[in-house]
């Protein structure tokens, strides 16, 4: 491979192509230094200096305010409720996907990315088309004692919808390039498939549960567009941090809004980084 | 003897017993009810909400000024956008995947920042650069150029959002490929440019129209980073999502769901594109 490397290397400096090629390389590298720093890094900077402007007590204060906290907690407690269910639900749907036959498998697949495609305010809005209170279904379960708009279920519900995708699609691929030998060895061996699945199977697909989880939860995190049309946004009951945040925007709470974005920040891109660290560690083990 | 030879031509007819097959069909069932239940019901429920009106007040809505002008809108800023991110981000991601320098880990890192990012967030932080007192107020209005509550404020959102599609899609395309083709055609004395067009290109061309259309999806719904930062004055810098919030402020639902179901509408179209798409990313894959 070396001598390989060595044969490109060696004629290429008598081409005249070379100089231009150092050119082109530099100018790529500065264009994706610029793009990324103006467009990312530099909104990202000033976020952080207008957050702790007043220093780290008054950004306490201003993530700590009962408004706030109660926001912050809703939006952990739904995404950790979203994600775990998305974990059993998405692995289950990538098994069925993958491992069974059944008609119309095909648009079912496809039906999948349907969240990816349509804007999250749109699934907002169909979601209180089905369930809103004046809605034949919403009025049935309204009349059950069960609010799913302007209620926290809605809230869970949207999450739900909108991160349905992830554990699915980081599932699916491992399970279709694992083996089968192995999993058919199980059964003629006498395992049921529930015994199967949890020894062979599970071991495999952990990691890929794993990472769809955390992305479901990173997005989970920050969704905007569903929530503000089902949650109601009552301060300390259904107002999650994202909406907190867009309030806090528009009353002009330039610290605090930036305070809670911080906080967002810094949770999200843990997690992102998290998953990150644990692709590029797979990565490694397979070459 | 015969048993095993059974065993080996035929293990899965084999191990499927009337019970595993209940099984089976139950777990078809409970995945293909709760994917329907989260993802179709919804768009069941708002397309028959829309057609329960009347067609008549179906179209008279998507046909007001405010609403045509909003879609106008809309799909400016996202061809507009996908553009520019497809432009950069096939430099990025060459940077990413060919080029090697100390700061390439960082830059990675920053393109995954828009997908942890809320969408508020993103449209705050340009409130912080370009709005009153920003970073670059002073540049932008020695320039003329109104950023904030006008046109390059919703751009400059919207590009944001949707910047790690493209790389996302063809890094990984472009990890694989191998450099020997681009090698020999750039020792045969062809161009750079010309190598990427007629080399590059065309093996990357699938996973490249995929991020594209993604990007252009996710421009196309993005509400949270664009409500932060246009105004929303109708027909100047209202987008298509904007106007389905403001319809819902004012209690217009009418126009609400005629909007919501023509967005859904676009989503339809890119996501049969990205289908197919995908098809051909697979068939590439296997050949």
């Amino acid at each position: 491979m070396t001598s390989v490397q060595a044969n490109f290397d060696s004629p290429a400096p008598l081409s005249s192509s070379r100089g231009s090629l150092a050119w082109g390389k530099w100018g790529l590298r500065g264009t994706a230094v610029l793009y990324l720093g103006f467009m990312v890094a530099l909104p990202l900077a000033a976020i952080i200096r207008n957050g702790l402007v007043d220093g780290l007590a008054a950004f306490r204060d201003d993530v700590t305010n009962p408004t706030a906290f109660g926001a912050l907690k809703l939006t952990l407690i739904s995404a950790v409720i979203v994600t775990i269910i998305n974990a059993v639900m998405g692995t289950l749907t990538a098994y069925v996907l993958v491992r069974f036959r059944f008609p119309m498998k095909g648009f079912f697949n496809a039906m999948i990315d349907m969240p990816f495609a349509i804007p999250t305010l749109v699934t907002g809005v169909m979601l209180v088309a089905l369930y809103g209170p004046q809605r034949t279904l919403g009025a049935w379960l309204n009349s059950h004692g069960i609010k799913v708009i302007f209620a926290t279920p809605g809230i869970v519900l949207a999450l739900l919808v909108i991160t349905y995708p992830f554990v699915i699609r980081a599932v699916q691929p491992v399970l279709m390039e694992a083996e089968k030998g192995q999993e058919e060895a199980a059964y003629t061996l006498g395992a049921s498939r529930w015994m199967t699945f949890r020894r062979v199977v599970l071991p495999t697909i952990a990691p890929a549960i794993i990472t769809g989880s955390l992305l479901s939860f990173a997005r989970a995190l920050g969704e905007f567009g569903s929530v503000v049309v089902v949650a109601g946004n009552i301060p300390g009951v259904t107002l999650t941090a994202p909406v907190y945040l867009y309030g806090q925007i528009e009353s002009q709470n330039q610290r605090g809004a930036s305070a809670m974005s911080i906080l967002l920040l810094v949770l999200s891109f843990s997690l992102i980084v998290t998953v990150e660290w644990m692709q590029t560690r797979k990565g490694r083990s397979h070459g | 003897m015969a048993d095993v030879i059974v065993n080996a031509a035929a293990p899965e007819k084999q191990s499927r017993s009337l019970p595993a097959r209940l099984t089976e069909w139950l777990l078809i069932l409970i995945v293909v009810l709760y994917a329907a239940g989260l993802l179709l019901a919804p768009l069941i429920a708002i397309v028959w909400g829309a057609l329960s009106e009347g067609g008549a007040a179906f179209i008279h809505e998507i046909t007001s000024v405010d609403s045509l002008s909003s879609l106008k809108l809309t799909l400016i800023m996202a061809v507009a956008a996908t553009a520019i991110n497809t432009l950069f981000g096939l430099s990025i991601a060459w940077v990413l995947v060919r080029d090697n320098f100390w700061g390439r880990r960082i830059l990675n890192g920053l393109v995954d920042m828009p997908f942890a990012v809320s969408p508020v967030i993103a449209g705050f932080m340009l409130i912080l650069l370009f709005g009153r007192g920003g970073w670059f107020t002073g540049i932008s209005e020695a320039l003329g150029i109104k950023v904030v509550f006008a046109l390059p404020g919703i751009l400059l959102a919207t590009i944001f959002i949707s910047l790690p599609f493209v790389i996302r899609e063809v890094a990984p395309v472009l990890g694989q490929l191998s450099t020997d083709q681009e090698d020999a055609a750039l020792t045969i004395g062809a161009s750079r440019l010309r190598t990427f067009w007629h080399v590059t290109l065309p093996a990357i061309r699938w996973g490249l129209l995929y991020g594209v259309s993604l990007t252009f999806a996710r421009a196309v719904g993005e509400i949270g980073a664009v409500l932060v930062v246009s105004g929303g004055v109708s027909r100047l810098t209202e987008t298509s999502t904007l106007y389905i919030f403001r319809s819902l402020d004012d209690r217009n639902y009418i126009g609400a769901n005629a909007m919501a179901v023509v967005l859904a509408g676009i989503s339809f179209v890119i996501l049969t594109v990205i289908e197919l798409l995908k098809k051909r990313t697979d068939r590439v894959q296997t050949q």
